[in-house]
């Protein structure tokens, strides 16, 4: 590829491949190749595709774009075919024949395979009318199912190094700081800690400076950062570029989590790209500005997430968090100035460079602007990515987009934040989301995780499970957070075993309210949120453990027992032949029995019957 | 434990060498090396002390803090299985509970005939796809007890 020596070079080179696509009048069938389809079987679709089109000598006319994450992830894999924006979800390699003889060749619709609403049964044919996408506002996300992330072109196409080119000919530093301020922006990895004050204070120590991408996403059910990473990698790098100029640094890093090779793999083809094309190195579009990316891989430390700790590790120590008394925008990485932004955060910035701080503002609410993107996940019909402006309901989020609690089961409460979260029960659902609302109500936005809960989860468990894993993620370093997240979960797991007793939750709160007051990092200071807030709202689940030795949603083993309630069981055998411990016995069309000796109540026949049959008791 | 690891010193030159012995790089040298042969052969260490001009300590300290760094040899096929929030609302313990029975291991372990080694793993970044999990560097998802076993079954098949 040819060097970029400036601005206009940089120019002519989008106008070239814009008329290059504006000559070819061809179809073009997006893919989606991220993480999640991929784990549906993205890769036998591709080849079969290829194939098909190749028995038709259609490849030179119809061109296939495997594409970063869609979203939409539940429904995987998901293959939309351009310009008509016909949306096939859950594509087999089996369905590919009939796509390629009937839409591709005489432009039909394939009903058979075309997307069913759940709520009106309706089959929806285009993306568009999909109210999984109608309800969204995907600012951020929107190029991700349009661009190869694997192809500086396709990024430079969708006015990709726009914001880069307008900072480093036409905004001071100090603008461009002015600029992000105005827009409101705040960090994305939870803090929520205004983006501009950061810069600012950051440009105002002396050194060499840094700019770092906090790509460590660890929250368990929060993935927008990987799906960025994988399907927009070139947003984030202009994100870093733009920032770099308005601090004055040279280098700077993505630390990335080893756990998201393709993530890995994409941001590393994007960083040799821009540096082949020279919009990373030195004298950067002849502007006199330098700048060059490297990339480290964390080694699976949920506390390296932190801020100290991403640095620690950055220099090749363990990733040991310390006290912030001086702050790393004063001395961070190898004792410098440092300026960690998360990947969502990285994204926004050439949003608002491009279409202004006023664009940008008037999006969400008071204090939070912009867009979020949320990771819609747990029992909820439409799993997914959701980028929803800030501000949006609960429940338009997992009702209306989400499309409700599969199985026609009952809502039981929202868990935000990942392990610093909290749970949100039924009753709140009408609080907008953003960065100050969950926080009243005893939970936090976080970095985006959303995952919803029914009836059959258990909050003791779940507090228990968070508790889990945070006693792995300690650092060990600090006694409050060691020893007080090992002696929580030890109560925890007496009550789900059965063993609480009268005084264990006071107790929880205690030692909860001790960890939250002298924890060195927001890890252990965080750490009992879950706990706490699943007290605060569920307290006679908790109750129901301790003084009745029951778990009334059917989760912890020893407290609870299955049965079959015979005015409901029509004898339909399905749930005695899944049985693997032959425990349930009965003839056909009479009502079965079981056997609760065999019984190892692994839930296979609570799940299968059809007719709410099996009963927790 | 198991068979001897014959190492390929040149190969580990190479991932030194690419890193520019730059110390701070240890753990990506690691993961590298460890990619190689499932883990990360002890042997390596006295070379890494050498080249990256670090102690042993150190090496170790790093080693044993992150859990990507494996000092026991592991299994040809290892099983991460997604014990993040998503997954264990959707039943990740079930999955987990299939994967020790059927391969008769613990979480941690590795098969007698060093074939998988079960790990449980906080999140994969599938969310929306569970249970999952990723057998080396392949990802699974959507997983009930029956295909659970169907995929271990494909694996068997394919190593012998």
């Amino acid at each position: 590829m040819l060097k970029l020596k400036n601005r206009e070079a940089l120019n002519n080179f989008r106008n070239n491949i814009l008329s290059k696509h504006q000559e070819k009048d061809k179809k073009l069938i997006s893919l989606c190749a991220g993480s999640g389809c991929g784990a549906y079987g993205t890769e036998k679709v591709y080849q079969t595709l290829t194939e098909e089109l190749a028995k038709h000598n259609l490849q030179d006319e119809v061109e296939i774009k495997l594409t970063g994450c869609h979203g939409f992830c539940e429904k995987g894999p998901i293959m939309v075919i351009h310009p008509e924006g016909i949306f096939y979800p859950q594509v087999k390699e089996t369905h590919i024949p009939n796509i390629v003889e009937k839409t591709i060749k005489n432009g039909e619709i394939d009903k058979s395979l075309a997307f069913k609403d759940h709520i009106t049964k309706k089959k929806i044919f285009h993306e568009e009318d999909i109210p999984f996408y109608k309800l969204q506002q995907r600012i951020i996300f929107g190029n991700n199912g349009m661009i190869d992330p694997t192809s500086i072109k396709d990024y430079i196409s969708v006015d990709g190094y726009t914001a880069l080119d307008k900072v480093l000919f036409e905004m001071t530093p100090d603008e461009i700081i002015d600029e992000i301020r105005k827009s409101g922006l705040r960090g994305r990895g939870g803090g929520g800690f205004p983006t501009a004050v950061k810069w600012d204070s950051c440009r105002k120590h002396e050194g060499e400076r840094y700019v770092i991408c906090n790509a460590d996403e660890g929250d368990p059910g929060a993935y927008m950062d990987r799906s960025l990473l994988e399907g927009n990698p070139h947003s984030i790098l202009e994100g870093m570029l733009i920032a770099a100029r308005a601090i004055g640094s040279n280098q700077g890093y993505i630390y990335v989590r080893h756990e998201y090779p393709l993530a890995v793999k994409n941001i590393e083809t994007a960083i040799n790209q821009a540096r082949e094309i020279g919009l990373l190195g030195k004298n950067i579009l002849h502007s006199d500005f330098d700048f060059d990316i490297h990339i480290s891989r964390g080694g699976g430390a949920f506390v390296c997430g932190e801020s100290t700790a991403l640095m620690a590790s950055l220099e090749g120590n363990p990733g040991r968090p310390r006290a912030k008394y001086v702050h790393t925008v004063e001395k961070g990485f190898r004792q410098s100035p440092s300026l960690l932004n998360n990947v969502e955060t990285w994204t926004n910035v050439p949003v608002i460079i491009n279409k202004g701080a006023d664009w940008y503002s008037r999006i969400g609410t008071e204090k939070s602007k912009g867009t979020k993107i949320f990771s819609l996940v747990g029992k909820v019909v439409n799993t997914g990515l959701v980028e929803v402006p800030m501000g949006t309901s609960l429940r338009t989020i997992i009702f209306d987009i989400g499309g409700g609690i599969p199985k026609k089961k009952e809502f039981k409460a929202v868990q935000t934040g990942g392990p610093s979260g909290g749970c949100i029960p039924k009753e709140f659902l009408d609080l907008g989301v953003d960065f100050d609302e969950l926080a009243k109500v005893g939970s936090i936005m976080g970095s985006g995780g959303m995952i919803v809960m029914d009836q059959d989860t258990c909050m003791v468990d779940v507090a228990r499970y968070f508790l889990d894993f945070l006693k792995e993620e300690s650092c060990g370093q600090c006694n409050p957070c060691r020893e007080g997240i090992k002696q929580m979960l030890a109560i925890l797991t007496d009550i789900c075993k059965g063993n609480g007793k009268e005084g264990d939750i006071e107790l929880l709160e205690e030692i909860g309210g001790m960890l939250q007051k002298f924890s060195l990092c927001g890890l252990g200071t965080s750490a009992p949120n879950p706990v706490l807030s699943t007290i605060r709202y569920f307290r006679e689940e908790y109750e129901a453990h301790i003084r009745d030795k029951k778990c009334p949603a059917g989760v912890c083993k020893p407290l609870f027992h299955y049965e079959i309630d015979p005015k409901a069981c029509k004898g339909c055998q399905a749930c005695a032949k899944k049985c693997p411990e032959k425990a349930i016995t009965g003839e056909k069309k009479k009502t079965h029995i079981l056997d609760r000796q065999k019984c190892i109540k692994c839930g296979i026949c609570y799940d299968i019957c059809k007719f709410n049959a099996i009963i927790i008791r | 434990m198991g068979k001897e690891v014959i190492i390929d010193w040149q190969h580990v030159d190479t991932i030194i060498d690419k890193y520019n012995s730059n110390r701070e790089a240890l753990l990506m040298i690691m993961q590298d090396i460890s990619d190689i042969y499932n883990y990360l052969p002890p042997e390596v260490i006295p070379v890494l002390v050498d080249k990256l001009g670090i102690r042993k300590s150190q090496i170790y300290s790093v080693a044993t803090f992150y859990k990507t760094i494996s000092l026991e040899p592991r299994g040809k096929y290892i099983i991460n299985i997604c014990t993040g929030t998503a997954c264990h609302v959707r039943g990740a313990n079930k999955i987990l509970e299939t994967l020790q029975e059927s391969l008769e291991i613990e979480e941690g372990e590795t098969t007698k005939d060093q074939l998988f080694t079960l790990e449980a793993v906080r999140c994969v970044g599938c969310c929306a796809s569970g249970p999952v999990m990723t057998v080396n560097k392949e990802t699974h998802g959507g997983l009930d007890r029956t295909n659970t076993l169907e995929i271990i079954n494909e694996y068997k098949e394919q190593a012998s």
